[in-house]
């Protein structure tokens, strides 16, 4: 099968200076990350903050441009795509983001929310749109009530709701996902998972998963990787990558997730950053289990 | 390192009692009770962790024993009766302040924002020991020294000499951790102290403070959205929703028996079981505290609701199995009057959670 998204050395060089003549020096965000999501799956991406993994996410669909690599997607070369041709891929990969109270603009009403992609892509005429935005709203579980109101009359979840039928509405093979439940309360998180594991199903989506949360990660991601200083240092199946870490990395990481059972704490792997080593390639250990050791 | 407290002992006198708590604020076009009818109980060398949601009002329980509530903000009720001290609620703002940091320390969530950008973080834990203590500024700095070598920061001697935006999110919280501790104090209230940082920091620092409250027998105050984190660090626990807490016991009761339906969805929602299959998530939202339903908050959301809940909001009945909670689920058949927790006398016997239920 081809995968619906190819990522190949992608690096992403951000240049900072220390002060208006100091020497620059070059930070790599992203350094040689390659990895595949195939159709309908979803691939978890995980690591700390300042890891690359959202800048792994925003390159792949350009919005941020990445320095080096190819982003395959349904086979053709993103990086290498004009504007043009971006808009028109852009309609295939769409993107949900973490802060539901930052990412809906304030001054829109929901239906204009929902249905500004459909405008811009100028799909449908003004009843068909007036239809798709009323089968959207449902298909994320909100009232149509709802279209006439404005986003900071919405919880958090229900806004994060409003994210996904906005990102849905060009029926996108393929969406980013950067931390949509990481902003969320407990009891509303599985409302918000459930539904995007819903909706994949329906609609036969991929989802790039980006997440620090390692146990929702491990529940909804079928294969997973573990992003380190801007490498990915191990990637697996997700089970076959908790049961049977490699990288000390991964180790420590998986070892530290608290565990809401007082009979069954981990036993912490501490973790030495001079031990860990991100920087060599990354070997096949078992079938499907890659590791930077 | 003994990943779980090993034993989850008696612990000695209480330390901190707080019956009746209650903080509102006063709406151009409502009055909101953030902190409605709280009492909690904490003893030397016990750990107690306060979860809820955001909201929820579990910050503004401790701003409340802190009397750092603003207005329109006003705490009513109490007492709040500490360390020997009959109600802290009745102290005069100069002698509060000789509680606040020295016998109550607080570290917040942010790192980043709670310490001051131009002062070098050893001149700022050297700071928290002059305003209680008297001591030359030479010993208060080798103290300061001191207390960053204890809380585990490398070359204390030359980081004392750092500034805060040289450090890390999980050093900074050291400082903040240095700094609480400076003068000693007996109760440490630690709210969310890690949720803004990485995973493994988050449990290097829970792992320090743990340490910290060993070595210095001290009572931790441990405010948390993540049931994670309490099931690893907290002796008791308490649980919030909509301003009161619904359920309080033992640690181990609490995971293996829930007794409050909110408890209980609280931890069927955590992602666990098989890959890929639905999270039983609780329904609906949490409630508006302008507009709470009359009886018990968690109603409308609650999948066990029965004729009784909307009536008026439920006391605190007691857990066969340690502590206590709020739901009609628990009120005893036979003998309804003596089920319910009545305040001090259950303190005093096996019932930990001194209840006084002034709306049942």
């Amino acid at each position: 099968m081809t995968p619906v998204l190819d990522v190949r050395h992608l690096t992403k060089q951000f240049t900072r200076r220390d002060g208006f003549f100091g020497k620059p020096a070059f930070v790599r965000a992203v350094n040689d990350v390659s990895f595949t999501v195939d159709a309908g799956e979803t691939f978890g991406l995980v690591g700390e903050s300042g890891s690359g993994k959202t800048t792994t996410g925003r390159c792949i669909l350009r919005l941020i441009e990445p320095t080096a690599g190819e982003v395959l997607f349904r086979g053709e070369n993103v990086v290498s795509f004009s504007r043009e041709q971006l808009r028109l891929a852009r309609r295939h990969m769409q993107i949900v983001f973490q802060d539901p109270y930052s990412s809906l603009n304030p001054r829109m009403r929901v239906r204009a929310i929902v249905e500004e992609p459909l405008v811009i892509h100028g799909i449908g005429s003004r009843g068909e749109r007036a239809t798709r935005v009323r089968e959207l709203i449902g298909l994320v579980g909100l009232d149509a009530a709802a279209l006439d109101r404005y986003p900071h009359e919405f919880s958090g979840g229900q806004r994060q709701r409003i994210g996904v039928a906005r990102a849905l509405a060009l029926n996108p093979s393929l969406i980013i996902a950067d931390e949509p439940v990481s902003a969320l309360d407990v009891s509303i998180q599985a409302q918000v998972v459930n539904l995007l594991m819903e909706l994949q199903q329906k609609l036969k989506l991929a989802y790039l998963f980006i997440a620090h949360d390692l146990r929702l990660v491990e529940h909804i991601c079928r294969r997973t990787a573990v992003m380190y200083l801007g490498r990915i240092v191990e990637m697996a199946d997700t089970r076959m990558l908790f049961e049977n870490p490699q990288h000390p990395y991964t180790r420590a990481l998986l070892s530290a997730i608290p565990i809401p059972d007082p009979d069954r704490q981990p036993h912490r792997v501490a973790l030495n950053p001079k031990e860990i080593h991100a920087e060599g390639p990354l070997r096949e250990v078992a079938a499907g289990h890659w590791a930077a050791i | 390192m003994n990943p779980i407290p090993s034993e989850r002992k008696a612990y000695g006198q209480p330390l901190l009692r707080v019956t009746g708590l209650t903080t509102t604020f006063h709406l151009p076009k409502a009055v909101v009770r953030a902190v409605d009818n709280v009492s909690l109980e904490l003893r030397r060398g016990e750990t107690l962790g306060l979860v809820g949601e955001s909201g929820s009002g579990k910050s503004m329980t401790a701003m409340s024993i802190l009397r750092l509530v603003q207005p329109p903000g006003e705490t009513i009720g109490g007492p709040v009766e500490f360390n020997g001290r009959k109600d802290l609620l009745e102290l005069s703002e100069r002698d509060m302040r000789k509680i606040r940091g020295a016998e109550i320390a607080l570290i917040f969530q942010e790192p980043m924002t709670a310490l001051n950008p131009v002062f070098t973080i050893g001149d700022q834990i050297a700071e928290a020991i002059l305003v209680h203590r008297q001591a030359s500024r030479a010993a208060a700095r080798d103290r300061a020294v001191e207390l960053l070598a204890a809380v585990k920061i490398p070359d204390a001697e030359k980081r004392a000499r750092d500034y805060p935006h040289q450090l890390s999110g999980g050093m900074r919280q050291r400082v903040l951790i240095a700094i609480a501790l400076a003068c000693q104090p007996l109760l440490l209230i630690a709210d969310e102290p890690t949720t803004a940082l990485d995973v493994t920091i988050q449990a290097e620092i829970l792992d320090l403070l743990r340490e910290m409250k060993q070595q210095l027998d001290l009572a931790l105050l441990l405010i948390t959205h993540d049931l994670g984190v309490v099931a690893g660090h907290a002796d008791r626990v308490a649980v919030m929703y909509a301003g009161r807490i619904v359920e309080e016991g033992p640690v181990r009761r609490i995971f293996a028996a829930p007794a409050h339906p909110y408890t209980r969805g609280l931890l069927a929602s955590i992602p666990g079981g098989a890959p890929g299959q639905r999270l039983a998530a609780i329904e609906g939202t949490v409630p508006n505290l302008a507009a709470l339903p009359p009886g018990c908050a968690f109603e409308p959301r609650c999948p066990e609701r029965f004729w009784k809940c909307p009536t008026a909001p439920p006391p605190a009945f007691a857990i066969d199995a340690g502590g206590a909670a709020r739901c009609y689920l628990h009120e005893p058949i036979v003998d309804r009057r003596s089920s319910i927790v009545d305040g001090r006398s259950s303190t005093m016997d096996a019932g930990r959670w001194p209840i006084d239920d002034g709306q049942s």
